[in-house]
């Protein structure tokens, strides 16, 4: 009877070891296979060639991801661009000025506001977003744009990447001793010049950490970028130009893929280069976090 | 002056966290003005019929049981992994080793890679091991996707879980094992939460199933053969030319939002509800 129940314990132990090794093996066998199936055009294409021509034919064999990648970029940009402005003076009013009433009532909206899945923020994009660009806001500044735009791609991105923020930069300002606001209080100074020199100062590196986890998760967004921002291979100009980021180049081109050669790989390729990046980016800004987490837990 | 400040500053934040609220109301009330005309029960009870594409008579049915398949499916493989996998973390590995600080920090990774990137990885799986864009393919690709989601959410429960249950089972001669089997039932509202914000999460992805699930206008009677998803489905629709099945489209983000909403919800009441055993 005892035995049996060494023996249970046992085998538990060693199966759930087994789940732990495959876990954090799971990420390099993503990265791993990805890479041998971006390996064909590699091979082919000078890799700086791949990552910096706008010649995009893949049926004369030319692959030139540098259109994706700006597009990716420049939406992204402009997402946080409006998203952190947004998101930092939330997180401070919820955090030093708003009741506790209003804090609970703002959970469930942030709450909500992550939940709510890409093709709705695309939905919602397409029907007031897209078309207020080109009645209302594009008509000032160039001469003709169909709303589906950098600007576009930019604004829904936004409103998808505020509750990351929010809730990342919530955590980071709570990192803080209350010690430091109630010194900084005490001393006279009022709530925003607190805010401003204690709780802003303290929480840069996190904000910054915050930030860039925000970019990532940007850079990978797909359904509702794609929706709204055009899908023309071009180099953007302006953000009332139509763009095409790389993960709607994958969602797009998978059906008819498989009948040119090295299409498939120069896909793979961009799904590659999207899990670099987001992995990198994830990586540093987490590791940043846990450091900031840490400092205050055990001080 | 320095009170000017304070006062145009607390403005300032305050209009920004309205604005955040008002954006939130406007998504729900756009999809809802714009959808409810064409909801009907037909769109919830009927397969879509022919010419459902023109716009003739049908529903979503299809997509609705194919989301529902796929996230069960899902649920059950990563539910098997996550729960043991946080059991380990917290229980039999020590406070502060460095192996469970790197299992946590490569679960923060897993959470962040797009879900096109498991997209694109399952169907590369897909085809190395032979299996055309199914429902099989969906349950996979979906599971990675929902996996991360589900172990940081419950490993996050479960650290707040004090120290006094586990040792005192302990000191009662149970072995980890048996202890663990007493805790989870501790912790169930916590489990539930995880797994309503893994469903939320994978019920409303379009970008894994894309080219894993395929679509199709019936509902699957075995795991290789394709299924529709409610995403990919008001996708579809919104594709056509054709004003009524766009409508129809806007009637299906209805339900979706609807299935959202109601996850988001429950989890909240659930979370709080777990805060109170805590206490």
């Amino acid at each position: 009877m005892r035995r049996l129940r060494a023996a249970k314990d046992k085998i538990a132990r060693y199966l759930m070891l087994g789940i732990a090794i495959f876990t954090i093996l799971f990420l390099l066998v993503i990265g791993l296979s990805l890479f041998f199936k971006a390996l064909p055009i590699m091979r082919a294409k000078n890799l700086w060639v791949l990552l910096s021509s706008a010649n995009w034919k893949p049926f004369k064999g030319d692959f030139g991801f540098l259109p994706f990648i700006l597009s990716t970029f420049y939406v992204s940009l402009i997402a946080i661009i409006i998203a952190l402005p947004f998101s930092i003076l939330t997180s401070i009013y919820l955090n030093s000025y708003a009741s506790k009433n209003v804090r609970r009532f703002f959970e469930p909206v942030v709450d909500l506001l992550s939940g709510i899945p890409p093709i709705i923020y695309g939905v919602w994009g397409t029907l007031t977003i897209v078309p207020l660009i080109a009645n209302k806001i594009a008509p000032r500044f160039v001469e003709f744009s169909t709303g589906y735009t950098v600007l576009a791609g930019g604004i829904v991105l936004a409103v998808m990447i505020i509750p990351l923020l929010i809730s990342i930069t919530l955590e980071v300002f709570r990192s803080i001793p209350k010690e430091m606001t109630d010194a900084s209080l005490s001393m006279g100074a009022t709530k925003w010049q607190t805010v401003k020199k204690v709780i802003l100062r303290k929480s840069i590196s996190g904000i910054i950490a915050a930030t860039v986890l925000a970019l990532s998760r940007a850079f990978g967004e797909t359904m509702a970028v794609l929706m709204v921002c055009g899908n023309i291979t071009q180099l953007p100009h302006s953000i009332f130009d139509a763009c095409y980021p790389l993960p709607a180049l994958i969602a797009n081109n998978y059906g008819e893929m498989l009948s040119m050669p090295n299409y498939e790989s120069a896909l793979m390729f961009s799904a590659f280069l999207l899990f670099i990046i987001v992995v990198l980016f994830n990586g540093i800004s987490r590791f940043t976090l846990n450091q900031i987490e840490r400092r205050y837990q055990f001080s | 002056m320095k009170q000017l400040e304070e006062k145009i500053f607390k403005i300032i934040m305050i209009c920004s966290a309205m604005i955040i609220l008002g954006v939130l109301v406007y998504i729900i009330a756009t999809v809802f003005y714009r959808g409810l005309p064409a909801l009907t029960l037909d769109m919830i009870t009927k397969l879509p019929g022919g010419g459902f594409y023109l716009g003739k008579e049908g529903g979503v049915l299809n997509a609705i049981v194919g989301s529902i398949y796929i996230i069960i499916g899902s649920l059950a493989i990563s539910m098997f992994i996550s729960v043991p996998l946080v059991m380990y973390i917290n229980f039999y590995l020590p406070a502060k080793s460095v192996f469970s600080s790197l299992i946590r920090f490569s679960l923060d990774i897993l959470f962040g890679i797009p879900s096109i990137v498991y997209g694109a990885f399952g169907f590369a799986l897909m085809i190395f091991l032979g299996v055309r864009a199914s429902l099989l393919g969906g349950i996979l690709t979906v599971a990675m996707l929902i996996m991360p989601i589900m172990m940081r959410s419950f490993d996050e429960i479960t650290r707040l879980l004090s120290r006094e249950l586990p040792d005192a089972l302990l000191s009662l001669g149970a072995t980890k094992y048996e202890m663990v089997k007493v805790i989870l039932r501790q912790l169930m509202p916590g489990l539930v939460t995880a797994i309503l914000l893994a469903i939320g999460r994978g019920i409303g992805d379009a970008a894994t199933v894309l080219f894993t699930a395929g679509y199709t206008d019936n509902i699957p009677n075995s795991l290789n053969q394709p299924a529709a998803t409610l995403p990919l489905s008001i996708f579809f629709q919104l594709g056509s030319p054709v004003e009524e099945v766009q409508n129809r489209a806007y009637a299906s983000a209805i339900i979706l939002t609807v299935i959202i909403l109601i996850l988001s919800f429950s989890a909240r009441y659930f979370s709080s509800k777990f805060s109170k055993n805590k206490i």
